[in-house]
């Protein structure tokens, strides 16, 4: 059962994240960008515990949660930068 | 008791997380999980704003049970709104007055109110005490504001007694 | 691992997988950025929600020991969502504000 449902949901999530890249890619404005970014940052997680299920591996996981903090704090500080033009006041 | 644990709600989340971390693998990350939840909270006890002191538990669970059942809610119509016909979806920015004037209480009410169906909050006006909303798909404001008003605003103003 | 078992982990897999999907079709396809903001805040955060509840239950169920450690990530991400959201919209509204004038 995992073995089939594993490698859909590997193929629905790299859709996600084609779909992500694309509304990085085309903006129009700089948060569109960021919020893409952050978008993506949130697929990779997703993608990183599926990996950690297919290679029966839990140390995956870790580096995920690594991902979620970057992500964060690297999204409020862009948007820390679009809001005032400086990221600490 | 107030010196050693200025936070104890902080410590006990402290404490929590670094067992789950841990997966509770072993007695000695109880011990070191002991150890910071008395220690970071009076280190960083200058860092903290002041907060509402009493919290009433029942109505938070109840109000963490009704919040959880509308993310699903919310991720559903969100997702019902993106595959059907994107014309006909209504936009529009709405104004909630609030009752209350508490920056905490506020915050929370404004992550609720972007994580439950429909609606993004935008800015709290501190100046007038409104949380603007951005919500995705609007017929009628009032009925809206209604909504968030005894939906989530009164339990979060029974929790916190304010 | 019971068959019911692996039926609820492939079940959660799917939900997650499907509403990571939709998220990202919704940030693709909305007209406008206010709209875009509630595709990747609840519709993906509920995915990767259920996914990382799927990994805890699989990692207790195939590992030695309770895995818990997705219960935080997953806590950590629904109180980041609406943090991210909320500045993003915030800078969206202070740029339209300061092209309008």
């Amino acid at each position: 059962m995992l073995n089939t449902v594993v490698p859909i949901a590997f193929a629905m999530i790299a859709l996600a994240m084609i779909l992500s890249l694309y509304r990085m890619v085309i903006g129009p404005d700089m948060t569109d960008r960021i919020l893409a970014l952050d978008t993506l940052y949130i697929n990779t997680i997703a993608l990183l515990v599926l990996i950690g299920i297919y290679m029966d591996n839990s140390t995956y996981f870790e580096s995920a949660l690594l991902i979620a903090i970057m992500g964060f704090v690297g999204t409020v500080a862009l948007s820390k930068y679009m809001l005032r033009g400086n990221i600490i006041e | 008791m107030s010196r050693l644990l200025p936070h104890p709600a902080l410590s006990v989340a402290i404490f929590l997380v670094w067992i789950a971390l841990n997966n509770a693998s072993s007695s000695g990350h109880f011990i070191l999980a002991f150890i910071l939840a008395i220690g970071l909270p009076v280190l960083t006890q200058r860092f903290w704003p002041e907060r509402p002191e009493k919290v009433k538990l029942l109505p938070a669970i109840r109000l963490f049970g009704v919040v959880l059942w509308d993310i699903l809610l919310a991720s559903i119509g969100v997702a019902k709104l993106v595959l059907g016909p994107i014309d006909r979806v209504k936009p529009a920015f709405v104004e909630v007055p609030l009752d209350m004037q508490d920056p905490f209480v506020g915050t929370l009410l404004a992550s609720i109110v972007s994580l439950t169906p429909g609606t993004v909050s935008i800015d709290i006006d501190r100046s007038r005490w409104v949380l603007q909303v951005h919500a995705l798909n609007v017929d009628d404001a009032e009925t809206l504001i209604k909504s968030i008003k005894t939906r989530y605003e009164k339990p979060l103003k029974e929790i916190f007694s304010c | 691992m019971s068959i019911w078992v692996e039926y609820l982990i492939s079940f959660l897999i799917l939900v997650g997988a499907g509403f990571t999907l939709l998220g990202s079709i919704g940030l693709a396809r909305l007209p406008d950025f206010f709209m875009r903001v509630h595709g990747p805040t609840k519709t993906t955060t509920l995915g990767v929600g259920a996914m990382v509840m799927a990994s805890a239950i699989y990692f207790t169920v195939t590992g030695d020991g309770v895995s818990l450690h997705e219960v935080v990530a997953t806590v950590f991400l629904f109180i980041t969502a609406p943090v991210s959201a909320h500045l993003l919209t915030k800078a969206a509204l202070h740029i339209a504000s300061r092209v309008g004038k």
